[in-house]
């Protein structure tokens, strides 16, 4: 499965955005390969991904995609990353 | 692996700003006080929010300001700023914001073990108000979990 997480310029916060939706997949028990990108990538890289994380602000930026998109609010708390994957992926 | 050491010029603590601008135009003072960076850095701060908004508000009172590589970055660096008043950047759910962090990294590859370790530092949910509420460096640092360069010691 993969996994693509979104920020607007590819570093930084959609690093950490990575780091912790990996945290959160382990809790699950489900593997996934998480990509960090930014805007002007994510239609490249995100194609083939079932889940791209991002920021309420980034949405509109996506474009068309097939992907789930979840909006996470605070990019430290993994229980809400555990929550809004297990909704999407269970 | 702990965050690397962070100059005193790296932190400014109860700034006054007026608003976002001035709250990322902080950060980027601090950094290029700490020698990480020089001004165009903190114009291309500004500018990825002009760009695509506030999402660079992490969570809950916490902007972390950044950008793209680039030839205004001279070394990897982090800053730490906290206001005296907290400002609003526009996020839904995670303003106002009263920690600006500034990340400056030199290639997009190096800064992930940083980040990794940012994510462990904020993990834990009482960092960011005991940050807004610290009063002087060495509180800073001890909440980040980090020192200060060896020359400053």
């Amino acid at each position: 499965m993969k996994i693509v997480a979104l920020c607007g310029v590819g570093i930084g916060t959609s690093a950490i955005l990575k780091v912790n939706a990996e945290r959160a997949l382990a809790r699950l028990e489900i593997e996934a390969d998480v990509t960090a990108t930014d805007v002007a990538g994510v239609q490249k890289v995100g194609f083939d991904a079932q889940v791209i994380l991002t920021s309420s602000e980034l949405v509109d930026a996506i474009g068309k995609t097939n992907a789930d998109v979840i909006v996470i609010e605070n990019y430290f708390d993994v229980d809400e990353l555990v929550a809004k994957l297990e909704t999407a992926l269970g | 692996m702990p965050l690397p050491p962070l100059p005193t010029d790296a932190i400014a603590i109860g700034v006054h700003v007026d608003d976002w601008r001035g709250a990322v135009s902080a950060a980027g003072d601090a950094l290029e006080r700490s020698g990480s960076t020089s001004h165009e850095y903190t114009k291309r701060m500004i500018g990825v929010i002009d760009e695509f908004g506030a999402y660079v508000v992490i969570a809950p009172g916490l902007a972390l300001a950044h950008a793209r590589p680039g030839p205004d970055v001279h070394t990897e660096g982090l800053s730490v700023v906290t206001l005296a008043e907290p400002v609003a950047f526009g996020h839904p759910h995670n303003d106002p914001v009263s920690v600006v962090l500034g990340l400056a990294v030199t290639s997009g590859d190096e800064h992930v073990l940083l980040v990794a370790e940012l994510a462990n530092v904020f993990n834990d949910p009482h960092v960011i108000p005991a940050l807004a509420a610290a009063s002087d460096v060495d509180s800073i640092r001890a909440l980040l979990g980090v020192t200060a360069p060896a020359e400053e010691l």
